[in-house]
């Protein structure tokens, strides 16, 4: 009685993937809004704390930023395990944080220069010290506006 | 010959190419932080010898961070461990107390007026002092309640001095920063703002960290 034969049985059908790009598509445009183009590679570990009182830094005012914190796992051989800064692409030592702002300074234009915020990323687990001498630069150096940025949220459960 | 339509184009390499741009940004690019807690820091003086300012110790409200990232508060002559989540509680209390006499009274001042807190706004003094071996964590929740201390008292009094505005001085310190807020908006909440910050001064001061 072939006329009742079953149905080949030929197992799931095949899920479509037309889609597929139209999803991807949709996660590309939400990255490319979100984010921003990292400014520097970072070899240190960099998870900020958390604060409410915040303000926004001004975008259209000239701004650098110094990293502190411990070394990334890639390069605890290289530079140990203790806070350290990185200036540009480099690990640097406190001595040469004034370099940095003259330079930071010097592709400004004459006018910008006294707006130059200072964007401190500091890890959250990093200790005082390293950053108690960095203000101390800043301070012989003139850069006094500072900003210690972190990420919104609630302080009391950093 | 009959027209023939035009061949579709295969689609199929579409997700591919979708997958290889979203990949490329999500390695070269990083979600911004762009907002933190301003500061500014005091001039650098080489060492002259300046007589030290005299203030009052009822006037001050010393923070002390050690590095077991306990708080020690002294204040009114009396030293305590705190909690950080009675910080802002106690800087409020004490920059509100307004315990001034005479032409230090201080008339927007709501606090119970004790002889043991501070005379006014402007006389209050906030120091804070930390230890090498601090945690930047502390140290940044204990700059955080500060500030929020700061902002629950410039708050109240830019309500009561511009109650037809509908918003507190956080809100309109957000909005004198956003570009989209009209040019003539923005000057007149400057104004404001620069007004509240007079009346309620930041006189907050760090101490350089000790060597231990």
């Amino acid at each position: 009685m072939s006329k009742f034969k079953k149905k080949k049985d030929g197992g799931l059908p095949p899920i479509s993937t037309a889609s597929l790009p139209d999803i991807v598509f949709m996660l590309l445009f939400f990255f490319m809004v979100a984010t921003v183009i990292k400014e520097d590679n970072l070899k240190i570990q960099n998870n900020l704390p958390k604060a409410n009182q915040i303000e926004k830094l001004d975008k259209n005012k000239p701004i650098s930023y110094i990293y502190i914190g411990k070394p990334s796992a890639n390069y605890i051989d290289t530079y140990g395990t203790e806070d350290r800064i990185q200036l540009n692409d480099k690990l640097q030592s406190v001595e040469q944080v004034q370099a940095f702002i003259a330079a930071e300074r010097a592709n400004l234009a004459e006018e910008l220069v006294p707006t130059l915020t200072i964007s401190l990323k500091v890890d959250k687990e990093a200790k005082m010290g390293v950053l108690t001498d960095v203000k101390q630069e800043l301070r012989k150096t003139n850069a006094l506006k500072i900003n210690y940025t972190t990420k919104k949220g609630d302080a009391l459960t950093n | 010959m009959a027209k023939r339509s035009a061949p579709e184009v295969n689609a199929g390499s579409m997700a591919d190419i979708a997958f290889l741009l979203l990949i490329f940004f999500l390695v070269t690019t990083d979600i911004a932080t762009d907002s933190g807690l301003s500061r500014k820091l005091p001039p650098w003086e080489p060492d002259i010898d300046t007589p030290p300012v005299i203030i009052k110790e009822k006037n001050i409200f010393a923070l002390t961070l050690n590095s077991k990232n306990e708080i020690l508060l002294t204040s009114g002559g009396d030293s305590e461990l705190i909690a950080l989540t009675d910080l802002r509680v106690r800087a409020v209390e004490f920059l509100d107390n307004g315990g001034g006499q005479g032409e230090d009274a201080c008339r927007r001042c709501k606090g119970s007026g004790s002889e043991q807190s501070s005379d006014n706004f402007i006389k209050a003094v906030i120091s804070l002092a930390n230890d090498r071996l601090t945690n930047y964590n502390t140290y940044i929740s204990v700059q955080n309640e500060i500030l929020g201390a700061y902002n629950v008292i410039r708050n109240r009094e830019f309500k009561k001095d511009y109650p037809n505005l509908n918003m507190n001085f956080v809100e309109a310190t957000a909005m004198y920063q956003d570009k989209s807020t009209e040019k003539k908006d923005r000057e007149s909440l400057k104004e404001k703002l620069e007004a509240i910050k007079l009346i309620v001064p930041q006189k907050f001061s760090e101490a350089e960290a000790k060597r231990s």
